[in-house]
């Protein structure tokens, strides 16, 4: 912990005054940008609680007249996303089937794969390492077609088990560079004496590593369920009537080309499209600093 | 055989996902580098013709500005969101009361896609409906904010939007680094009398350069992947004023059905990201061989 | 002679014989998603369900089809293409040369599409000889629209040429307001272009430069006229058009803020879903000059293993242009009927001139497609057209450079 707020090299006199300026613009510098960040979910939100009428005759930006929570469940139970009108609801559940195994194999893989190469170095393993890093820069456009092509030769194209796969395949890159990054910075002689204990690589990993990684878990989850959650060009392209995940959905609602704009409920969807990975942020995210302090500092 | 397997384990649990990423990465620049060698139009085709869509590629006035887009985007983009991010993590470093909060909401932007947040932007931006109109409203006639509608601004726009949402990221980055930073040693130089923005320069920044590296990578793969952003908050517009290569690519690959030349622009962009990476995974696996 | 009596007589029994063969199966790919949209396509499924059939939707929206067309290349590619797609346009013949296409030829001879669409409509539908697509509707883009109350305070009349809306623009901004709501996307700046290349240029020319992409067309002195034209109209917009919505665009235009809008005619949702009556509240007419610029909207099968499916493409097709259909969802869509029989009557006065205009059209040769919204060239180079229409629209750019660089792109699109 870097505490620098109380510089002991001040004389008593200059701190007094100079402390509590200091302080006050920190905390007004620090408020500044919070409204930065805060000022597109401000605008999101209360466009959402607006009426239709009310959108188009006042300013954009400004509170809401009268609060109105339609949008919202229209939003969640009755927009059309085609031609059925039941908002968000039916989506959201294949982003759960979507983004839950997807996320718990590859944290699963990245685990194993950055525990190898990080504590088992054989020949090759920081080649193939920096391949697999490597991964995680192709453009997902790129990928697109030939991988259409691949799934339906495996015959799980338009399917979530091809979904759950592709997402699985790009996550390895990312996963197993936090899991490598972590594991290195734990001493090779603990694998070592494990092994003269006659413990096997499975054991290691299970007993040893795996209790030891919550931190980087937390990191890793974190990351690939924002990246899968909110992905939408996988999500399109490789899914079918029955298993479009909720980011088409909203994009459906979204995107009308020749329809009449119903701007409180794009954002209301919005907002309840984008619930879990915020909440994930919001109740995680002291865990993923943690995650990171410890895993990111040594790589 | 038993022993085999025990010796060989290791690269028996490595072996599938490295052939995935074979298969599913360099298999595919392998065949999008053969594509791009063809006149394929709607759907993909194997005859080579030569390098006929590179020449297209180079002939395209709007591809030239998605290139010069790309640099100028990527170094305001880069540079901005990395100097913001550690000047918020050192801010948030001096023991702030409310620290949790503020975290969460410099960090959130990362939690929610542009497909969502995008419309909101392009409100805020547009000086007909959002901040222009607002601080005229408030008195200031002359006031003026019109890049996203002006043709040789508008690209700045899209770095305010960028670095909205990954800046918060950068500062856990930088964050996470200032709290591993050894306490002993600044305490000592603090009592040695040496100033405070000293300690940062001279100690503490150094000390991070793994996560400069770390910070500058993950951003780098954001810019040259930065697709989302501009689709939601310009269209790629003012005319193509903001294209940027994967939009490019996008937009010839799906919408023109002339699959041949987004696979030239595909391989132009890899290629640029080789140079960007390259040099990463070089120092990465020197410092750790060391 | 005897194949086509074989044909028949097996469309016919499939046709007929439906529900005994196969359940009629459909998985629909298509981009109508929200609001009315959504509502004139339920209409199809309802009939559909009516009729025996099992409808699955593939609702996929964005940027005009685009995210459609994307998802249908990943589902061809892994041989798991959906039954039927809502295509439009030369993108049909462009699937059909993919050999992915279906043959619906004998619903359609079944049916006489020949007899009761437009030839220049039906010529769309059709791959070498047989039909590949049926078409939904018929969307005019060169409209004016303009509001009512605004052009008789400054005592105008809907313009009949260019200098005529010319005059009208001036008078407007002298008085202080917008004369043109306009939104800066690629797209609407190709619309308004094509607006005034028909209208300056002409059904000729615009056949030969949009259509046959002649090289001394797109580089005559009516091209350049063309975008002469549009860098005046540049200075009838409002200075923060850029990236604005075609519906915030028509909002301007309802709540008086602009005079005029150049759109398709999906504007008039936008006027009705906000209680405007045509005639009165706002005006609508074809934008200066003659001839009338199309947007069918149509849907092509593919080809599927199963025949559950294919009994599902036939249905679907013959529903699709059948006169209920066809008046049900273009009531909701505002658009008119691809076909030429089905009664107006309950269409509004805009749709009534849409429908008298494209007969009138039809029958003179001016019945022409619409290049901006993809039925007039192939992707590439109606997308290579746009690059250079929008980049003179939103630059200093000369109208002689923008020829140049027009003449450029459309070679180099190959």
């Amino acid at each position: 912990m870097t505490d620098l707020s109380m510089p002991q090299t001040r004389t008593r006199s200059q701190s007094a005054t100079g402390k509590i300026a200091l302080r006050w613009l920190l905390y007004v510098l620090l408020g500044l940008f919070a409204l930065y960040y805060l000022m597109p979910l401000f605008v999101m939100l209360t466009t959402s609680l607006k009426s239709l009428e009310e959108i188009r005759t006042g300013s954009l930006i400004s509170l809401p007249r009268e609060v109105s929570l339609d949008a919202w469940k229209t939003a969640w139970s009755g927009a059309c996303t085609g031609i059925q009108c039941e908002g968000l609801r039916p989506y959201f559940w294949n982003s759960v089937l979507i983004a839950v195994p997807a996320v718990a194999i590859s944290t699963l893989l990245g685990a194993l794969n950055g525990f190898v190469v990080a504590q088992w170095r054989f020949k090759g393993a920081n080649i193939i390492f920096s391949l697999m890093l490597f991964g995680c820069f192709i453009p997902f456009q790129v990928v697109l077609l030939p991988m259409a092509r691949l799934l339906g030769m495996m015959g799980i194209a338009g399917t979530i088990p091809g979904l759950i796969f592709v997402h699985v395949i790009y996550g390895l890159g990312f996963t197993t560079l936090f899991f490598r990054n972590y594991y290195v910075t734990i001493p090779a002689e603990l694998t070592k004496a494990a092994r003269v204990d006659g413990a096997g690589f499975f054991r290691i990993f299970w007993s040893i590593f795996l209790p030891l990684s919550l931190p980087i878990i937390v990191v890793t989850v974190i990351w690939q369920f924002t990246q899968i959650w909110n992905d939408f060009l996988f999500g399109v392209s490789f899914s079918q009537a029955g298993t479009q995940p909720v980011t088409v959905a909203l994009n459906n609602i979204v995107n009308s080309t020749t329809g009449v704009k119903e701007y409180n409920v794009d954002m209301a969807a919005a907002i309840i499209a984008g619930l879990p990975t915020l909440l994930v942020y919001v109740v995680a995210g002291k865990y993923f600093i943690r995650g990171l302090t410890a895993g990111s500092v040594k790589g | 055989m038993s022993e085999w397997l025990e010796n060989h384990l290791p690269k028996v649990v490595l072996a599938p996902s490295f052939i995935a990423v074979l298969i599913f990465v360099y298999g595919f620049i392998g065949w999008t580098a053969w594509v791009s060698l063809t006149r394929s139009k709607l759907l993909p085709k194997y005859e080579i013709k030569g390098f006929i869509q590179y020449d297209r590629l180079f002939d395209s006035p709007r591809w030239d500005t998605a290139i010069n887009n790309l640099y100028v985007f990527g170094a305001l983009f880069i540079v901005i969101a990395m100097v913001l991010g550690l000047l918020l993590a050192i801010l948030l470093d001096q023991k702030i009361r409310v620290e949790g909060a503020i975290r969460t909401i410099y960090l959130y932007p990362m939690a929610l896609s542009m497909i969502v947040t995008g419309t909101a932007w392009k409100w805020i931006l547009n000086p007909g409906l959002g901040i222009e109109a607002m601080v005229q409203g408030w008195g200031f006639p002359n006031f003026k904010f019109d890049w996203l509608v002006n043709p040789d601004y508008a690209i700045y726009t899209i770095v305010i939007a960028a670095i909205w949402q990954s800046s918060g990221f950068v500062m856990a980055l930088f964050l996470a680094g200032l709290r591993s930073v050894d306490g002993e040693i600044i305490k000592a130089a603090q009592v040695d009398g040496i100033p405070t923005w000293r300690i940062y320069t001279a100690i503490i920044i150094p000390s991070m350069a793994p996560i400069f590296l770390s910070a500058f990578i993950v951003l780098a793969h954001l810019a040259i992947k930065s697709f989302d952003l501009v689709i939601a908050l310009t269209g790629g517009g003012p005319g193509y004023a903001t294209d940027l290569p994967a939009t490019y690519m996008y937009a010839m690959a799906f919408s023109r059905g002339d699959i041949g030349q987004a696979a030239a622009s595909a391989m132009i962009m890899m290629l640029v990201v080789f140079a960007i990476v390259v040099p990463y995974l070089y120092s990465e696996l020197r410092a750790k061989n060391d | 002679m005897k194949r086509f009596a074989l044909a028949t007589a097996s469309s016919l029994a499939v046709l007929a014989g439906t529900s005994v063969m196969a359940e009629p199966q459909a998985e629909v790919l298509h981009w109508w998603t929200s609001g009315g949209e959504a509502k004139s396509v339920a209409v199809l499924q309802e009939e559909f369900a009516a009729n025996g059939g099992t409808w699955t939707d593939m609702p996929v929206a964005g940027g005009g089809g685009d995210a459609a067309m994307t998802a249908l290349r990943a589902r061809v590619l892994a041989g798991n293409a959906p039954t039927a797609v809502q295509l439009k346009g030369p993108a049909i013949q462009e699937w059909y040369e993919e050999g992915v296409l279906a043959d619906i030829s004998n619903v359609a001879e079944a049916e006489g599409w020949a007899e009761v669409l437009p030839a220049s409509i039906a010529a769309h539908m059709q791959c070498e000889g047989t039909w590949c697509a049926a078409p939904v509707n018929v969307h005019r883009i060169d409209w004016i629209w303009a509001n009512a109350d605004i052009l008789a305070a400054n005592d105008i009349e809907m313009p009949t040429t260019w200098e005529e809306f010319n005059a009208a623009a001036e008078k407007l901004q002298a008085a202080g307001i917008i004369p043109l709501a306009h939104g800066g996307q690629a797209w609407q700046d190709a619309t308004v272009f094509e607006a005034v290349a028909l209208g300056i240029g002409g059904p000729e020319f615009f056949k030969k430069a949009f259509v046959d992409l002649d090289p001394e067309t797109l580089t005559s002195d009516t091209m350049v006229q063309i975008f002469d034209q549009m860098r005046t109209l540049r200075g009838f917009v409002d200075e923060n058009f850029s990236g604005r919505d075609w519906n915030l665009a028509t909002a301007m235009v309802m709540n008086g803020e602009a005079a005029f809008q150049i759109m398709g005619d999906w504007a008039k949702g936008e006027f009705l879903a906000a209680g405007k009556v045509p005639g009165e509240d706002f005006l609508c007419a074809s934008t200066p000059g003659d001839g009338y610029l199309y947007n069918v909207d149509s849907f092509a099968m593919f080809d599927v293993d199963g025949d559950d499916k294919r009994a599902g493409q036939e249905l679907l097709a013959k529903l699709i242009v059948a006169p209920k259909f066809q008046e049900v969802f273009n009531l909701n869509k505002g658009s008119i009927p691809a076909r030429t029989d089905v009664a107006l009557d309950k269409f509004d006065i805009c749709a009534k001139i849409s429908a008298e205009d494209m007969g009138a059209s039809s029958a003179n040769g001016s019945l022409l497609p619409s290049y901006a919204h993809g039925m007039a060239l192939r992707g590439a180079q109606a997308g290579a057209i746009t690059d250079v229409v929008t980049a003179h629209f939103n630059s200093d750019m000369s109208s002689a450079d923008a020829v140049q660089q027009l003449a450029d792109a459309v070679a180099n699109s190959y």
